[in-house]
């Protein structure tokens, strides 16, 4: 039931983001791109101790009048951000969570895929259909 | 499928045509006509076959009508044009269906049955029909057919479309017997053992030398590589394969897998009709198929030719790609800022969802038997007696890097985890060694290699002490090791950074770094073998104790229940009165 959801590589540029409606995407474009700032954040906070493990699953990174954006970062510091409208109260963290699993697998599928040059934009079908998926629940 | 339509229309249509052919006995003759009216009748029917043969079978009325509509689209009347993506083709004075059905139930009919039956037995006999419970052989449908007209027109007309639906469905995505061995020949090019893996770096540059263009060969390997390990078995080889030839015979690649390339449905074992309908696509259809096996003549010496030339030096720049791309996996356990992630590897191996189970093999192991013996096995690691040495908790291991506090300048590794003691590492050389799946391979690659190549095996080996304990799942791994390429083994371990260099710079280093004597590794080796065995010969006592201790819990169970199911009748009773 996401509204955008973006794929940011390491450098912090754009893989693959994808949003819903098809007005205001640059207004989705900036909301990714400012969250990043949430996401060095909060990465430089946990990862002050190397020993610690640095959980995945970042959480709402910021809160609007609109809506509410999650991250999730992976340990090759590839970000997930979903940006979720803030009508939707009914959605739990749990699925956010899931949502961010399913990312993440499909993601990897991507990678293991040997003609996809990791740092280029994101071609995949399969994952274009699983965030298909996922946005298009938010009808 | 814009594809599959025009096949289901033709279909219909070829089922039309052919019935009306078959309205008298010498219907079949009316065909020539039919297309002979057209203005590149003659021609058509000498190029699809059929003059030569003097009348038309199933292949060459099939081959003919596409010539047709090949020609009235305004191609020219060859061979090559069929494979075109072709409207259909249009005719005058065709009756209606119901109309051909009564015609077709005129004595007549059963002469033209009797010529289609005969034609039949020339060809190998036509392939099941996909939806209907009818027999499998048409012959067998020709001999139950005189029951009722109706029954018979419907059984013609079904099986005519079935042999056109298969001929039409299954010619592109049915592998026939020849194709298999070529795929196979090939595959063995690749990876000599057949139930091993093809790693993806490797079927990348294979599959890159087809010339497709690169989104294609990346939408094929999405559909090919079934279980999503990042590698090729020999059906998901074939699969691929497969796919590539067809595409590059100009054939739209579908949005799923066709079931008849699927590795777990598996192509089918019957060789007749598949190689039937593979004729018109390979011999009927002429050119195509020449063309096809030009293509794959071509494909495959070249592929040859590269292969032989730097067969190891390709072979370790494909593994440092693959490894470039594993390392921006997730769970790349291999980053410095993951080595103290050590649990989080078996956390995703615990993952439920089954590819990041496979994930550890495809990237962690080196020879491809280990790849697949490390997928058979399950994620978690079984716990060893041996804990403090080799645990996946292997924070002591680390612990004890770091107060050595070594100086890991030589193999280039940044970060304090990697700052490996190369010599005083030496005795925890022999602990760990049993949890290296690769460490085996490197003593007996070092066997075959030249003495230079040791020196940098020794510092490589000590720091796949501590890179890859967690990510070995089983002990006895390394006991069975083949002579996997060894090289682009070891450096599937390098840290990102190097990852993205060439591996050239790095080899020379290593040349000229410390010297071990290979005795010394040897008896590592065997120690560590002789405590494999051990390990497992405890593990092998606990389990059958364990089983005994089931065994008698088990029967003490069935007797309480025994006892319970006596109580409960006379308990009943005595309520009930």
């Amino acid at each position: 039931m996401a509204v955008c959801i973006a794929v940011i590589a390491k450098e912090n540029y754009p893989l693959y983001i994808r949003s819903v409606p098809t007005q205001n995407e640059l207004k989705f474009h900036y909301t990714v791109h400012t969250s990043l700032d949430v996401v060095e954040e909060k990465i430089s906070a946990v990862g002050k101790s190397l020993g610690d493990q640095r959980e995945l699953y970042l959480g709402l990174l910021y809160p609007t009048e609109d809506y509410k954006v999650y991250g999730y970062v992976t340990n090759s510091k590839v970000k997930f951000v979903i940006v979720v409208d803030s009508s939707n109260t009914s959605l739990r963290d749990n699925e956010i969570r899931s949502m961010f699993r399913k990312l993440h697998n499909s993601f990897t599928d991507v990678m293991c895929n040997p003609f996809h040059t990791p740092g280029n934009p994101i071609q995949s079908k399969a994952f274009d259909e699983v965030v298909s998926g996922m946005l298009a629940q938010s009808t | 499928m814009p594809v599959w339509v025009f096949r289901g229309s033709v279909t219909i249509l070829l089922c039309l045509l052919v019935c009306s052919s078959r309205k008298f006995g010498t219907e079949l003759l009316r065909l020539p006509s039919l297309i002979d009216s057209r203005p590149f009748g003659p021609q058509v029917t000498e190029v699809c076959g059929a003059k030569s043969l003097g009348y038309f079978g199933t292949a060459q009325f099939y081959v003919a009508l596409k010539l047709l509509a090949a020609a009235q689209a305004g191609l020219p009347v060859r061979l090559q044009s069929t494979s075109a993506n072709l409207p259909l083709p249009r005719f005058v004075g065709i009756t209606t269906e119901p109309e051909m059905r009564y015609v077709a139930n005129t004595p007549g009919g059963t002469k033209a049955q009797c010529d289609r039956s005969r034609y039949l037995e020339q060809k190998e006999p036509p392939p099941p029909l996909p939806g209907s419970s009818p027999p499998c052989s048409p012959l067998a449908y020709h001999t139950h057919q005189y029951t009722t007209p109706k029954e018979r027109q419907m059984a013609e007309s079904h099986m005519e479309k079935g042999d056109q639906r298969e001929c039409d469905d299954d010619d592109i995505w049915r592998i026939t017997e020849e194709q298999r061995e070529y795929y196979t020949n090939q595959f063995k090019s690749l990876q000599p053992d057949l139930g091993a893996l093809i790693l993806g770096a490797v079927a990348k540059n294979f599959f890159t030398k087809s010339k497709l263009p690169i989104p294609e060969l990346s939408h094929i390997w999405e559909l090919s590589d079934v279980d999503r390990d990042g590698a090729l078995t020999f059906p998901e080889f074939c699969a691929a394969f497969h796919l590539i030839v067809a595409r590059k015979n100009g054939y739209l690649l579908p949005e799923s897998l066709p079931l008849g390339l699927h590795p777990k449905l598996g192509p089918p074992d019957e060789d007749g009709p598949p190689q039937r309908a593979q004729l018109l696509i390979v011999f009927d259809d002429g050119g195509t198929g020449v063309r096809k096996k030009d293509q794959n003549i071509k494909f495959p010496t070249s592929v040859a030719g590269a292969k032989q030339d730097s067969k190891e030096e390709a072979f370790k720049k494909q593994e440092c790609t693959f490894r470039g791309v594993e390392t921006l996996k997730e769970g790349a356990t291999l980053q410095f800022a993951t080595f103290t992630h050590r649990p989080e590897p078996s956390s995703q191996d615990l993952d439920p969802q089954s590819n990041t189970k496979t994930r550890p093999r495809s990237y962690s192991s080196t020879s491809i038997d280990a790849a697949m013996r490390k997928a058979e096995e399950p994620p978690a690691p079984p716990p060893r007696p041996q804990k403090k040495s080799h645990s996946r908790a292997s924070s002591l291991d680390l612990n004890k890097l770091f107060q050595q506090g070594a100086p890991g300048a030589k193999s280039g590794w940044l970060l304090p985890p990697p700052a490996l003691p190369p010599r005083p590492s030496a005795s925890q050389v022999p602990p760990t060694q049993v949890q290296q799946p690769n460490f085996a391979d490197f003593s007996r690659f070092r066997k075959e290699e030249e003495s230079s190549v040791k020196p940098e095996e020794r510092c490589l080996c000590s720091r796949y002490n501590q890179s890859t304990e967690d990510l070995s799942n089983a002990s006895q791994q390394e006991l069975n090791h083949n002579q996997a390429p060894q090289k682009p083994v070891r450096r599937k371990f390098r840290p990102d950074s190097q990852n993205v260099e060439c591996l050239p710079p790095p080899t020379g280093s290593f040349l000229k770094s410390t010297q071990k004597t290979p005795s010394r590794q040897k008896k590592e080796i065997q120690m560590a073998i002789r405590k494999n065995k051990e390990t497992n010969a405890v593990l092998t006592r606990l389990n059958s104790e364990l089983q005994q201790q089931l065994k008698v819990v088990h029967h003490q169970r069935v007797t309480l229940e025994t006892q319970l199911d006596q109580l409960r009748p006379v308990a009943s009773t005595s309520a009930g009165s």
